[in-house]
């Protein structure tokens, strides 16, 4: 019995565990921070300079089309809007020198300690028995999976993204592969997007600054009522064909998607790596617009910057059961519908921009009730699943190298999958809050490549549910107790 | 912890991080603080006029930072890390010599120029258009760029060239203007057919002794800048300083000078629409045998 199992069922909760987590997360940021004031004369940043096959080909720094990378800023987002083309006669592959090649890869040893409250353990080491309530931590050194990005024009207004990517055990995957016809009859408005890709969200989940395993994602994004067969996650690439246009200045954005309905798989199936579920033979939708204008500031001063605001909405069906052979499972049928509406902001007050999103999610009853095919009764108390919620991401830009960062998030279930007064269960089960803060500080930004210092912590409650980070092993005994998930991270993400 | 806690947890952590950016934000606020990526400017502070947004330097120092230093340098000198691998090379702000201009040769350019520069970009060089910035944006680049130079603090821009209305699109327009361009020997450089392939391509500089190519006209991309009728008559009034192509304002006449317009959009082979090449093919059509080439032999003038 370790002695952290000792200390009682929430050791969390005691103020020598607290405080030496914030002491040690305090430690790393004031180390970067140290780094960046000692480091910053002897690193080559005198001559400063996301995807480096981009910043080669056109010789620009990294934030010129970043805010920090990986997030684009507007001159990035026009650029991409565009095919990864700067609308000068540098765009087509023909200019580029024999040497060149489009491909960049990042990767990001890291450092972490993940820490997660209220797992059921067994008490004896090896019993088996899950007898007994404790906290899980781990640390070490590690490393990120990684992206082996290729992208760029095949022609003038034919471009393509390539991304192979890995997990940290080096398991392959196509996290995006499309081609995009740019720019048709000459219009901004009209660019058609096929293969695998993300979808158009004004908060990346893909281009976001966040590292750690439990600041790492938007919670929303991946959110799912407990007891939901539903796997959507709107934070997750996606396959099918996207409508996509833009204003001259992308100031204004609309994006539709027709998809396949499982979850971005191949092979016909729910996954990207082999293993996954048949997928069914329907389609969903997603519809994304966004509007940008200037905020103009006090008279006789620069204005406060770009504000952009926008909305979306995922309409999406999954099947609740297979059609079989012989008990193998071939093909999802027996569809039903679930959506996801909500809008979101990118603002903007000079160097500290605020990001706030707002999310609600509906599934039909159905795909709440795991084993029970659309027909059948449903059981007593059953509900559609619904949730609310979202986050409030704070930057706040020192300068192009250096960004300070913070998130706050919150999602609540609206309606459980089995009405509470039926299973007992509370209401809350599910809910989730989370605080996350951080600090990159990048002393290369060449147009060659680039390396960021990232030191992150980051605390998610879960009501008794495994956290969405995965940390834990996701059954808890007692679905009112509250799971403290933390995550410490220290990591140097590169690119070249 | 509760959701109390967490709150007042968010709360705090954002205002120390936001208190700690404001204090470096203040202090790097100045033009001439110190940056460690920054050179100093040689003029102390900048202000730019620009269709009634008032540019600060202060401001665009910071977009300079992100947005320019890896091409123009951090002295603003043309000498960025990624100077060496671009070609026409980036401009040196320290000279103060401006090819796109509406004011006449030798002078500083207006405000107004510099933005247009800015937002529309040099389609053939590596300078891309960077109307994705905000106007506000732009404009305080504009006031920045002025403090690279000692010129600004001394001297005004030059009287704005005045461009008469632009008369009609003839083939009597088009011949004549066919005629300045065997005068003027526009063709040494530009090429007979406007291929950028005349005797004295090869052998052209800038004002830096770097190699430099004259404009091809056949591939119908838009000038270097701008891109209607009246860009093109502004760029031989005005020449492009820092580069061999001079101004002909002391040597044609307004009215001839819409006539060279005229003729020059007929090289424009690839450009659709063009009206001037209709009308040009029509006539060669019917004419053709009876014109004499451009070049050196037609010393007597082209018809």
């Amino acid at each position: 019995m370790s002695t952290k199992f000792r200390e009682g069922a929430n050791p969390m909760n005691t103020k020598w565990s607290r405080w030496k987590t914030i002491w040690t997360c305090g430690f790393l940021l004031i180390v970067i921070v140290l780094c960046d004031a000692r480091a910053a004369s002897a690193l080559p940043t005198g001559k400063v300079m996301a995807l480096p096959m981009f910043a080669r080909k056109y010789g620009l720094p990294c934030s010129a089309c970043h805010t920090a990378w990986p997030e684009l800023n507007n001159f990035g987002q026009v650029f991409r809007d565009n095919g990864y083309q700067l609308m000068n006669d540098r765009d087509s592959p023909i200019w580029q020198n024999p040497s060149y090649f489009p491909i960049s890869f990042r990767i990001t040893p890291t450092w972490h300690r993940e820490t997660t409250t209220n797992q059921q353990l067994d008490a004896v080491p090896g019993s088996g028995l899950g007898d007994g309530v404790g906290t899980l931590t781990q640390a070490g050194f590690d490393l990120s999976g990684m992206d082996l990005w290729s992208g760029g024009t095949l022609y003038k207004n034919i471009s393509f993204i390539l991304l192979p990517s890995s997990d940290s055990t080096a398991v392959w995957h196509f996290e995006s592969a499309f081609i995009r016809f740019d720019n048709l009859w000459h219009s901004p408005w009209l660019n058609v997007k096929f293969g695998r890709f993300e979808l158009d969200n004004l908060i990346s989940e893909k281009r976001f600054l966040f590292l750690s395993a439990n600041g790492g994602l938007y919670q929303i994004y991946h959110f799912n009522v407990p007891g939901s067969i539903n796997n959507f996650g709107y934070g997750d690439n996606q396959i099918g064909v996207e409508l996509a246009g833009h204003s001259a200045n992308s100031y204004t954005r609309y994006s539709v998607s027709v998809l396949s309905s499982n979850e971005g798989g191949v092979n016909f199936t729910t996954d990207v790596v082999p293993g996954g579920s048949p997928s069914n033979r329907t389609y969903d939708v997603n519809l994304a617009f966004s509007q940008a204008f200037n905020a103009p500031g006090p008279p006789g001063e620069s204005g406060f910057g770009l504000e952009r605001v926008g909305a979306f909405a995922y309409i999406g069906q999954r099947p609740t059961n297979f059609e079989t052979e012989l008990g193998t499972q071939l093909v999802g049928i027996n569809n039903k519908p679930f959506y996801r509406i909500g809008f979101a902001g990118d603002l903007s007050y000079k160097n500290l921009e605020l990001m706030p999103l707002f999310m609600y999610g509906h599934d039909n009853p159905y795909l709440g009730q795991f084993g029970v095919p659309a027909g059948s009764t449903l059981p007593p108390g059953a509900q559609a699943p619904t949730f609310y919620g979202g986050f409030l991401e704070a930057h706040y830009y020192f300068n192009p190298q250096n960004v300070a960062l913070a998130r706050f998030e919150q999602i609540n279930v609206g309606q459980q999958a089995i009405a509470p007064s039926v299973s007992g269960v509370s209401g809350s089960n599910g809910n989730i809050t989370a605080v996350s803060f951080g600090y990159r500080w990048y002393p290369i930004m060449f147009s060659r490549a680039g390396v960021a210092l990232d030191g992150e912590f980051s605390r998610v409650r879960t009501i008794g549910q495994e956290p969405e980070s995965g940390n834990g092993s996701g059954f808890i005994g007692n679905p009112t107790a509250a799971v403290w998930s933390n995550s410490i991270f220290f990591g140097i993400d590169f690119d070249f | 912890m509760t959701l109390k806690k967490f709150a007042v947890t968010f709360a705090l952590g954002s205002i120390a991080l936001l208190t700690a950016g404001a204090t470096v934000s203040t202090a790097q606020s100045h033009v001439n603080s110190p940056d460690p990526l920054l050179g100093t400017p040689s003029v102390a502070s900048e202000t730019s006029q620009v269709n009634g947004l008032t540019g600060h330097a202060e401001e665009g120092k910071h977009q300079y930072r992100r947005f320019c230093i890896g091409c123009h340098g951090p002295d603003g000198n043309g000498q960025g890390m990624n100077a060496q691998w671009i070609d026409p090379q980036p401009r040196d702000f320290t000279e103060a010599t401006f090819k796109c201009r509406s004011t006449p040769t030798g002078t500083l350019p207006t405000d107004e120029d510099l933005y247009n520069a800015i937002t529309r970009g040099f389609v053939t060089t590596n300078m891309p258009s960077w109307r994705p910035l905000n106007p506000q944006q732009r404009a305080d680049l504009v006031a920045f760029i002025k403090t690279w130079s000692p010129r600004w603090a001394k001297e005004k821009p030059g009287a704005v060239l005045n461009i008469p209305p632009e008369t009609a699109i003839t083939i009597e327009s088009i011949l004549h203007g066919r005629e300045l361009f065997q005068k003027l020997e526009c063709w040494k450089c530009h090429g007979s057919e406007g291929h950028a392939d005349g005797p004295s391509a090869s052998t052209l500089t800038d004002s830096k002794g770097v190699p430099i190519k004259p404009f091809n006209f056949s591939t119908g991309e838009r000038f270097m800048c701008g891109d209607t009728n009246r860009d093109l008559y502004r760029i031989f009034m005005t020449g492009l300083d820092g580069s061999p192509m001079p101004s002909f304002a002391d040597v044609i006449q307004p009215n001839d000078a819409w006539d060279l317009v005229h003729f020059l959009r007929t090289l424009q082979v690839a450009l659709p629409n063009n009206q001037e090449l209709t009308l040009w093919q029509s006539y060669k059509a019917a004419h053709g045998k009876d014109l004499k080439p451009i070049g050196p032999d037609s010393a007597g003038g082209a018809q």
